[in-house]
């Protein structure tokens, strides 16, 4: 049954891109788009705009054109607020967060779909599945887990006496090393890979890691595309955790850091929109690069089961 | 954020497309079954510890009591915590204002998403910018979003200038009781909109052309063929997307720190809010995981109810 929705599911996709569909109605439709694509892009442009305008100028009858633009709100960004800080810390907790995922969970989805063994099934549902687990259940108990780590942040061998990995970039990235759903979304891809080259290697004699990095790896570049950047946004733009598992603005992440500006009572929106400007900007670039296989991806994921 | 979007489906559709599984087979393991199951255990080991373990660790944590100051662990409490969630004031508040949240943002998202995806669904010049720029607001960080908002909201900020374009007096939007929840409501249905259209949209396209071709010839109107095709065609994303939102706007927290730290007088106090506070701010991780549990148990409840309540209408 799920097969052939499949095939439907992909056979009228084809049909879309070759742009057979009824073109009733097309203008009264487009200015609806028009008008809803302005608004929802509304805040943006204020945002962009509020970020070029002058302290001064701030209050009162914003423009949408600041009269005189200016680069200051960018600076007082980076320099006050620590931003280049944790604009570094979120870099290198998502780096290591893609590197950890395109390997661990891409090697689990491949092994998932291309080399079954006993009890494959049940183990893929049973680690997928926990996927649905909400934030605020293991929320308490990754930290206090955090904080128990044996033998780092001053704890002894049983985790006691120190603060383990909290408020440490480890403590950070901790929940994200291998996301479940990038196993699923490998083994959905190696599902459909041929099996034929792996079976031509491993006569020639190849090794299963040489097969998987040689053969099938290069084959997965839109995988690891994909896992990539669900694994980068994901962390970059989580708030809950980081803000529960550091307290020092040294390891602060760059939500975070924003939040931060909002603490001072008087807030100073010139700067805090510069910040979210360039919190933003780094993501904004990876979906504009992929955004074919960003969209398809998402709505693939969910589609196929 | 984005680590919840899939199992729901694979859940619920895995069983529907499932045949029974073979009768288990007693042989030695192949060696290509061998490495499989080494590949697989890292990432296997990586979960069970760290995603299967907590929620063990944190349904024990929620029958005792404990604040991670004390010297000694947590002290077994039995049921108290949940006894003590009935009778919770600040619990029940919390409740109601999630459920508040999640009954008026999800059905306005869902139908205007429905709608917009519609039109992004035919294929002409330029759909492919509409289609990205609406889905925008969804891969903006929910943080950096509320941040938008609140200057939006603020004194002097985008909604009361246009108020006072139309001589209308300011609004104290999010600092009034009355309204925090619907302007923190609004800027998620804005944020929603998107990343429900794209859904919807791999939905529509999904639904065999010739479904369509079948009602043009005998005659459907627009909405006989809406009815009757796109809706049904489209049920199993739109249980998706229900359950999705669902699980999302429950754990709504982001969005309430940056816009109104769950003010003013507990009228933006999610859940999440209230157990991040709790855990957090006064120690009590014990209770804080009761409310989790309870909260977590809502979500499941509400979930397959939305799931039923979609797929019922199919015969």
């Amino acid at each position: 049954m799920t097969a052939s929705i499949e095939t439907r599911r992909a056979s009228a996709l084809r049909r879309m891109r070759r742009g057979h569909a009824p073109g009733e109605g097309r203008v009264g439709s487009i200015i609806t788009l028009v008008l809803v694509t302005v608004l929802v892009m509304v805040p943006f442009a204020w945002v962009v705009s509020l970020s070029f305008t002058p302290q001064s100028e701030a209050f009162g009858s914003v423009s949408l054109f600041p009269a005189n633009p200016t680069l200051e709100n960018y600076a007082t960004a980076f320099f006050d607020a620590d931003l280049a800080r944790a604009l570094l810390n979120s870099a290198v907790v998502g780096l290591v967060t893609v590197a950890t995922n395109c390997i661990l969970a891409v090697l689990a989805g491949y092994a998932f779909a291309m080399l079954p063994f006993p009890g494959n099934k049940a183990l893929f549902y049973t680690l997928i599945s926990t996927a649905a687990i909400p934030i605020s259940v293991t929320l308490i108990p990754l930290f206090l887990m955090a904080r128990g780590i044996p033998l780092v942040g001053g704890n002894d061998i049983l985790g006691q006496g120190g603060s383990g990995l909290l408020d440490t970039l480890a403590g950070v990235i901790l929940p994200y090393i291998v996301m479940p759903m990038n196993i699923f979304l490998a083994r959905q891809f190696f599902t459909s890979a041929p099996l034929e080259l792996g079976e031509a290697a491993r006569m020639d004699g190849a090794g299963e890691l040489r097969i998987f990095f040689s053969v099938y790896l290069p084959l997965a570049k839109p995988l690891i595309a994909v896992v990539a950047i669900f694994s980068f946004t994901g962390v970059w733009d989580d708030f809950l955790w980081p803000l529960v598992v550091t307290s020092s603005q040294e390891v602060q992440t760059v939500q975070l850091a924003l939040a931060r500006f909002l603490g001072s009572g008087n807030v100073q929106y010139g700067p805090l929109m510069a910040g979210t400007v360039i919190a933003t900007v780094p993501v904004l670039i990876v979906f504009l690069f992929n955004q074919r296989s960003f969209i398809s991806g998402l709505s693939d994921g969910g589609v196929k089961g | 954020m984005t680590s919840t979007t899939i199992a729901p489906v694979a859940a619920a559709s895995a069983p529907a497309g499932a045949t029974p599984p073979p009768p288990p087979r007693r042989r030695r393991w192949s060696r290509t079954a061998i490495f499989g199951f080494v590949f697989v255990l890292p990432a296997a080991l990586y979960i069970v510890i760290f995603q299967l373990v907590p929620v063990v660790y944190g349904l024990v944590l929620s029958f005792t009591s404990y604040s991670p100051l004390s010297r000694s662990g947590p002290e077994f409490t039995g049921v108290d915590n949940y006894a003590e969630l009935l009778g919770d004031a600040d619990f029940g508040n919390a409740l109601l204002v999630t459920g508040r949240y999640v009954l008026q943002v999800l059905p306005i998202t869902v139908v205007l998403a429905l709608g917009l995806a519609l039109l992004v669904n035919r294929p002409f010049k330029g759909v492919g910018l509409f289609r990205s720029a609406l889905y925008v607001p969804h891969i903006v960080s929910l943080t950096a979003v509320s941040m938008v908002w609140l200057w939006m909201y603020s004194q002097t900020g985008l909604f009361n200038e246009v108020l006072g374009f139309f001589g209308a007096p300011a609004q104290s939007w999010l600092l009034d009781s009355d309204s925090a929840l619907n302007a923190v409501s609004a800027m998620r249905i804005w944020k929603a909109l998107g990343s429900n259209m794209v859904l919807l949209l791999a939905g529509l396209q999904s639904i065999p052309r010739d479904l369509y071709e079948a009602a043009r010839v005998d005659g459907a109107g627009r909405w006989a063929t809406f009815r009757y095709v796109t809706l049904p065609g489209l049920r199993p994303m739109l249980v998706y997307v229900v359950a999705m939102d669902i699980i999302y706007l429950a754990q709504g927290f982001a969005e309430i720190y940056v816009l109104t730290q769950g003010g003013p007088l507990g009228s933006t106090t999610t859940v999440n809010y209230l157990i991040y506070t709790e855990a957090f701010q006064y120690n009590q991780m014990g209770s804080a995981s009761a409310m989790a549990f309870v909260l977590f148990a809502l979500i499941i409840g509400f979930s397959v109810l939305a799931v039923r309540g979609v797929m019922g209408r199919q015969k």
